[in-house]
């Protein structure tokens, strides 16, 4: 059974209470210019409506959340005792997914009559429940309009409640994409805490050999399993490097371009392109990678009579440098933007040329939010997966070399992560460790970032 | 001609004769279709302290840029007429804008140094004018340009500081000392003081006086007791026109035209 219905319900019942609260407030109006009331007719209107509509819609949020679990005691609840005492919770969620097999007429051999007649009893609990909610939802709508309709009088101040209300929704809503991001680190956090239960952190953080594969049969060849992580980690920040060298430079000079000496006619061109760059999926810039670049600079080197791993660290990076160029020029283009028109006038006042003022004032004075800017792409390259999932190789290489191949961190994790996995291996495990790992980098690097942009701010607004 | 260049206008008893320093003839600008300045013309003598008065927007800000081409970094702004120091045209084609800018400073209305030390602040402009062989020299113009402009004893032992951190009036005379660190013939100020509290202000003031001795110097100032106090001679600015030029002490007692006794008198403005 549907109960979405309960949604136009709600908005209708809000409706009507909006209307009536509206009405009760015109109809206590006395005629002067304030009309004898605390607010205006519609916030009274406003109130009623929240009132009716919030409560309820939130406890039929929380209905959807538990009506499952309350219709899964109910079915063990209905079957003999015996047959529920003493069961592991694995053996639990297969009697209860056996129970709903049956119900649909899926079964395997000849289920016990117990659970048949739990299934056949399932539609009923199902409706039971289900009805249950919609009515409880339904009539505390009800109670809450009937409620604040009633409270409603000359003096009752219905602005402050309804910007209390509202408050309290926003603080809310922040406070759920925090809470995500904590709930996304503790997990983090305890999966990480049972990887290093069996591999020791010294070992994860320090160790240079990096072979995951564990042996499954004992007569297996290889794969002895070795979880050294730093040449991931080093993998990882020399892609970023090279990232960055391509994306620091182009990027600065055309911030510094647009910023600077463009005519209106060139910017109005360049900075929409420059927009629709950062807009393209990461797994494009991947074919990019693989299909265009990586070839092209093979040859390049070939013809240079130098030797280069089809998945060079140069090709992966090159290409992410060019996915950040329009990153950080539109930071620096509003660092830049952001000096005020005096320090320019002061260094062309004392005789400076434009490229003086540009070199010595302007760049000095814009650098902490071009630098700020230059973090937040470096957290960036570290956590980008689609472009080196496609072009950096798998095989973890302590090398500063960028024409050799390596591996970064994301890689890994996706290596880790895809085809069968069982959560309770090393091997995959060992995903989380990594995950953890980069989420404090690229956290750090976020807040540092975060922190000099903010100390820029000050300085001159 | 309203602006008479009145030659009876004597300087004071005990100054030597007057040498011109800047002269503007026929100056008219426009700002897109507008036009903001009509016709001006005035002289400003060597070692003098000039003032330019009148109500917002007459114009007297927008003659002071044209005199070191601070309107050439707008673009719809178009000027005519002639312009010259030590008799030269300075928007001959043939004049680098880099080398009159050194010859002619500018202060603003809003202290506006640049976020560095101090030193690099003042160093800034010898630096890239190559004033200074070595290091030694570069010290030497800092210290003598900071001493200039009243600030040496304020901030010696911290020349590494920013110079934001400083106080606003302690902003403003590294400012001033900024720009004659590069020893500029005439130094132009756009209300130097107008952001500046009272003491600070009178600080800036005898700085002024002092400068005079070595520099050729024109005011913009809204405010009229300033222009008594610091300058030589007055200009007194109305919808783009100079109205009236006149040695202070007679334009603030007896001026020639209806209109300067107007404002000065606060009628209007």
């Amino acid at each position: 059974m549907s109960q979405t219905f309960i949604i136009p319900f709600l908005l209708l019942l809000a409706a009507i209470g909006y209307w009536l609260g509206r009405q009760r407030a015109l109809a206590l109006h006395d005629g002067t210019a304030s009309g004898g009331l605390a607010t205006l007719p519609q916030y009274y209107g406003y109130y009623v409506a929240l009132i009716a509509g919030l409560p309820a819609f939130v406890l039929f949020i929380a209905g959807l959340l538990f009506q499952g679990s309350i219709i899964d005691s109910l079915l063990l609840g209905s079957l003999p005792s015996e047959m529920t005492t003493d069961i592991t919770s694995a053996e639990r969620n297969l009697l209860l997914s056996s129970i709903r097999n049956a119900a649909q007429g899926t079964t395997f051999g000849t289920p016990e009559p117990a659970i048949l007649a739990a299934a056949e009893s399932l539609n009923t609990y199902r409706l039971i429940v289900n009805g249950a909610v919609v009515a409880l939802v339904m009539a505390l709508a009800i109670a809450g309009l009937t409620w604040a309709r009633g409270r409603i009088a000359p003096k009752f101040r219905a602005r402050h409640r309804v910007e209390a209300i509202i408050f309290g929704l926003m603080v809310l809503c922040s406070l759920i994409a925090i809470l995500t991001t904590l709930g996304i680190l503790v997990s983090l956090v305890f999966e990480s805490l049972r990887f290093f239960a069996r591999v020791p952190v010294t070992e994860f953080l320090f160790g240079t050999k990096w072979d995951p594969q564990i042996a499954i049969r004992a007569d297996q060849v290889g794969g002895s399993g070795a979880f050294g992580a730093v040449p991931i980690f080093w993998g990882t920040i020399v892609v970023s490097l090279c990232a960055m060298c391509v994306a620091v430079p182009v990027g600065l000079l055309a911030a510094i371009y647009t910023a600077e000496y463009a005519t209106p006619l060139a910017w109005g061109t360049i900075k929409p392109i420059l927009e629709v760059l950062a807009g393209i999926p990461t797994i494009v810039y991947g074919f990019f990678a693989v299909i265009t670049v990586s070839p092209f600079l093979r040859d390049l080197a070939a013809s240079l009579g130098i030797e280069m791993a089809p998945t060079a660290a140069i090709v992966a990076g090159g290409v992410m440098g060019i996915m950040l160029i329009p990153f950080i020029s539109s930071f620096a283009d509003d660092a830049l933007n952001a000096v005020p028109r005096s320090l320019r006038d002061g260094a062309a006042a004392l005789g400076a040329t434009k490229s003086e003022t540009i070199r010595q004032v302007l760049l000095p004075a814009a650098l902490p939010g071009i630098m700020g800017g230059v973090l937040l792409a470096l957290s960036r390259a570290i956590g980008e997966t689609m472009i080196v999932v496609m072009a950096a190789g798998l095989t973890a290489n302590l090398t500063l070399n960028p024409l050799e191949g390596v591996t970064t961190t994301t890689v890994q994790i996706v290596a880790l992560l895809t085809g069968d996995t069982e959560f309770d291996s090393p091997k995959t495990l060992a995903a989380f460790g990594l995950g953890l790992v980069l989420f404090t980098a690229t956290l750090l690097l976020n807040i540092l970032a975060l922190g000099i942009v903010k100390k820029y701010r000050e300085q001159y607004d | 001609m309203v602006a008479t260049q009145a030659a009876s206008a004597s300087p004071a008893p005990h100054s030597p004769p007057a040498t011109t320093k800047v002269s503007a003839r026929k100056v008219n600008l426009w700002y897109g279709e507008k036009q903001a300045l009509f016709d001006v013309e005035l002289d400003v003598y060597e070692n003098e302290v000039t003032a330019f008065i009148g109500p917002s927007g007459c114009g007297k800000s927008t003659f002071l840029r044209c005199l070191n081409r601070m309107n050439d970094t707008i673009a719809i702004c178009r000027i005519q007429g002639d312009i010259r120091l030590d008799g030269q045209d300075i928007y001959d084609k043939g004049i680098d804008v880099v080398q009159l800018r050194a010859r002619v400073g500018m202060v603003f209305q809003k202290p506006n140094p640049f976020p560095k030390s101090i030193y690099d602040n003042v160093a800034y402009g010898p630096r890239i004018h190559g004033l200074a062989a070595n290091k030694a020299e570069l010290d030497e113009i800092v210290e003598t340009s900071l001493r200039g402009a009243a600030l040496w004893n304020e901030v010696a032992d911290r020349l590494d500081q920013p110079g934001l951190g400083l106080s606003g009036g302690q902003q403003q005379r590294l400012c001033i000392a900024r720009a004659i660190a590069v020893s500029p013939e005439v130094i132009l100020m756009d209300e130097p003081c107008s952001a500046l509290d009272p003491i600070a202000t009178a600080h800036v003031e005898e700085l002024i006086e002092e400068l005079r001795d070595r520099y050729t110097i024109i005011i913009v100032t809204h405010n009229m007791q300033q222009a008594a106090r610091v300058s030589q001679r007055t200009a007194f600015f109305h919808l783009g026109k100079l109205i009236e030029l006149s040695p202070t002490d007679r334009i603030f007692t007896s001026p020639e035209h209806q209109m300067t006794q107007d404002y000065i008198t606060g009628r209007f403005g």
